[in-house]
């Protein structure tokens, strides 16, 4: 007679799978990269490239010759995470710091904790925030775009950190604006033809791509919305106390990469909480900390620092944030 | 307006294949097998001797205690004696065998086709024919029905529901009961109703049985006091406490008994059985079980005999196909894997369910990526995860604060775990040894 399997329930399994959600976000990912070949052209292909095979190789040989462990490449996640590495730097950048980069934000980002589902911080964000430390100049001259032929001719500075290094000047925010180097509209942020690094640049390629994420319900709307509404407020109060001093909500929703960030780089699952209130409290954090380091710090950018310090957090806000239990008498 | 539940629970994928197979009599051959225990409580005590003569539906092993249920005989025919026989599990319980000798019923039981509506009885003479008929309930825990419907001191019951949701993917046999003993049931209801003496009924039916919900609205409108109510389809709706949460709002207290939101549950099947017992004099000795699989050429509703080997109900669809690799008692959801495929049947016998051998295996296991799909995923509020990981390690004090006791075991956190992780398997151990821990400190 034939052998039946004994388990226990649940008999059958959804299907989620570690594998399939990543490979989502990489798909979630492809308009962006798009764009960016389009605007920061071979520049913008080889860095993609460098970062991803970096990231997916240390993964394998730390795996296989450090840790002994069978390897998981194949779960997708190394790709992800030179995918978004790459996508935090200009296009322009030198490719051994790319390899590096990777490095760091594998080793020391990921599998010195235990791999997978281990790290407390983002490893894309650490790769990213050692070379901006590391290596400062190179991380924060961009090219500017232009089309695939003559990209990487000319340089400039983000839209943020023009108003940044104008207001330490004591110019106003409209006196800024009618430099002859502000070339930013909202109209080509929306597209990507900014500077900036190489994945962050337009709000509708990355946009397209969170709609594909919550479509497929890999994240929630919690983090990225959380973000995006605690930034307008408190950017909006400060703009509406002082126009001259503070720039309104939608430049900072549009620049330095805060879709990017709110959307692929928060809400990495295993650094960011459990539960949804937590997420709230987590995406509120991240919105308040990046308005005050962009407006009160000496950085133009703060959202990398912010989300690393909120993935700091996450075990407190586990621990606070659990969720209501069914029936619970208080 | 469609209701349901808002705390988490999953989608899996519905497979009714089975239907739109209406209710069909399996008589049983041969010799079969009645468990004297085949509910919660004491087992009962056999009253019948080797060599006796008995009929469908009479008494043979009498309720010992409160807490237990009378059983009756599904066939009728010649006792062989009580031995050790092993259910589905493999697990030897004693059984009265009977061999079968032609269908003869017990003459007290009304066999006529006719639908009897007299609601004359009182509360007292539904209780002790719903008692005496030996009846449990049929939606898995086989709790002795009397027991149930005695309301304890200084608690009053303000609504009956009825469990028409029948979330588990694969399962019919309910919506067959709904769909061709509508009216049956409706005074089924009724009958519920003046026994805990409440004037408000609800069916709760999941929107995927339009038709059931339709054809007992229809009929519905000559009974007072019964209100059908959609669910918008989700697993675990079935579940008590989820059920009452879907229709009134109300959650029942962490701990408590679901009788302290005034709401008492009864199963479709179970109704049916309380309107037959109290009506047609129609002890509980066959039960509507529905046979499916996707491996399956036929699907099958039947309504099966208590003690009924499973062999029959198998060859029944024309034998088992060559590919299953697991038969599950019930949904794959909650139902319990089969490894003795000679068992009886039970009185809580919903479904037999085939899956294929490739269905059959688990996903290998992952790091888990603390994606919260199954804190999301957790209609209690529980936190899997953590759970998991402190039944992994024994830690009995941890799981007990975390609220273990309240995991219903619906199986939703393993479901949607993208790492295949064993959650449940583990919280369930988990619970059982922090459970032993709770007692022993009381």
């Amino acid at each position: 007679m034939n052998k039946l399997i004994i388990s226990p329930s649940p008999h059958i399994h959804g299907e989620f799978s570690t594998k399939r959600l990543m490979r989502d976000v990489i798909i979630a990912l492809l308009p962006a990269l798009c764009v960016s070949f389009y605007f920061f052209g071979l520049g913008a292909m080889t860095v993609v490239c460098v970062a991803v095979i970096s990231c997916v190789v240390f993964e394998y040989l730390i795996q296989k010759f450090l840790l002994k462990t069978t390897p998981t490449v194949n779960d997708y996640s190394a790709i992800v995470t030179g995918l978004i590495l790459a996508f935090n730097l200009p296009s322009n950048f030198p490719l051994w710091l790319v390899v590096v980069g990777s490095l760091i934000a594998i080793g020391v980002g990921k599998m010195v904790f235990g791999g997978l589902g281990n790290n407390p911080f983002n490893p894309a964000l650490v790769g990213r925030v050692f070379l901006l430390i590391a290596r400062p100049v190179e991380m924060t001259t961009w090219p500017l775009p232009i089309n695939m032929i003559t990209a990487d001719a000319t340089t400039g500075a983000t839209p943020l950190a023009i108003i940044k290094e104008g207001l330490k000047n004591g110019l106003t925010i409209d006196q800024i604006k009618s430099q002859a180097d502000y070339t930013f509209t909202y109209l080509d942020s929306l597209w990507g033809q900014i500077g900036g690094s190489l994945g962050e640049v337009s709000a509708i390629a990355l946009l397209l791509g969170f709609a594909y994420l919550l479509v497929r319900k890999v994240i929630t709307w919690h983090i990225p919305i959380t973000i995006f509404l605690t930034v307008t407020v408190f950017s909006g109060t400060l703009h509406l106390v002082n126009p001259n001093q503070f720039i309104d909500p939608v430049f900072h929703l549009l620049t330095g990469g805060m879709i990017l960030g709110a959307v692929y780089m928060a809400t990495d699952y295993v650094t960011s909480p459990m539960t949804h209130k937590g997420m709230i409290v987590y995406g509120t954090g991240i919105g308040l900390i990046t308005i005050a380091i962009r407006t009160f710090g000496s950085y133009p950018e703060g959202l990398s620092f912010a989300i690393l310090f909120m993935n700091a957090m996450v075990p407190l806000i586990n621990k606070y944030m659990k969720p209501k239990l069914f029936g619970e008498i208080k | 307006m469609i209701k349901t539940f808002k705390k988490g629970g999953v989608h899996p994928p519905e497979n009714k294949i089975s239907r739109n197979a209406a209710l069909e009599q399996l008589v049983p051959e041969g010799i079969i097998q009645i468990f004297i225990s085949q509910h919660i409580g004491a087992p009962a005590e056999c009253i019948v001797a080797k060599g006796d003569k008995v009929k469908v539906g009479q008494l043979i092993a009498k309720a010992n205690g409160f807490v237990s249920a009378n059983v009756h005989s599904s066939v009728s025919g010649t006792v062989l004696g009580i031995e050790n026989v092993a259910d589905y599990q493999g697990i030897k319980k004693p059984a009265i065998c009977i061999q079968v000798e032609g269908d003869e019923w017990d003459e007290n039981i009304d066999r006529s086709p006719e639908i009897n509506r007299d609601l004359s009885k009182t509360s007292e003479e539904i209780l002790a024919k719903i008692t005496e008929a030996g009846l449990v309930g049929l939606g898995g825990a086989t709790f002795p029905t009397h027991v149930k419907l005695s309301i304890p001191k200084g608690k009053t019951a303000k609504a009956i529901i009825i469990n028409g949701a029948e979330c588990e993917p694969y399962l019919t046999s309910d919506h067959r009961v709904m769909l061709e003993k509508g009216e049956e049931l409706l005074i089924g209801v009724q009958l519920l109703k003046k026994v805990v003496n409440v004037d408000k009924a609800y069916i709760g039916i999941e929107t995927n049985k339009q038709d059931a919900i339709d054809n007992l609205k229809k009929l519905a409108a000559n009974y007072s006091g019964i209100e059908i109510v959609s669910l918008k389809p989700k697993y675990p709706q079935g579940g008590e406490k989820q059920l009452i949460k879907s229709i009134t709002g109300l959650e029942v207290p962490d701990r408590a008994l679901p009788i302290e939101t005034g709401c008492i549950v009864s199963n479709i099947c179970t109704t049916l059985a309380v309107y037959e017992a109290v009506q047609k004099n129609k002890p509980l000795f066959e039960n509507s079980v529905t046979i499916t699989g996707k491996n399956l050429n036929v699907q099958k509703n039947f309504i099966v005999r208590v003690g009924t080997p499973l062999t029959q109900l198998i060859n029944a669809i024309g034998g088992m196909p060559e590919n299953t690799g697991k038969v599950i008692s019930g949904g794959p959801m909650m139902g319990r894997a089969i490894n003795n495929l000679n068992a009886p049947t039970l009185k809580g016998s919903g479904a037999v369910l085939f899956i294929t051998k490739e269905e059959s295996k688990r996903g290998t296991k992952s790091n888990c990526i603390r994606c919260s799909k199954c804190v999301a995923a957790c209609p209690i509020g529980l936190l899997p995860f953590l759970l998991y990981k402190l039944a992994e390690r024994n830690m009995l004090e941890d799981l007990k604060e975390n609220s273990v006791h309240a995991c219903i075991e619906c199986g939703c956190c393993l479901y949607t775990c993208p790492a295949n992780l064993p959650l449940v398997d583990y919280i369930r151990l988990g619970k059982t040894r922090a459970m032993k821990l709770i007692v022993k400190q009381k």
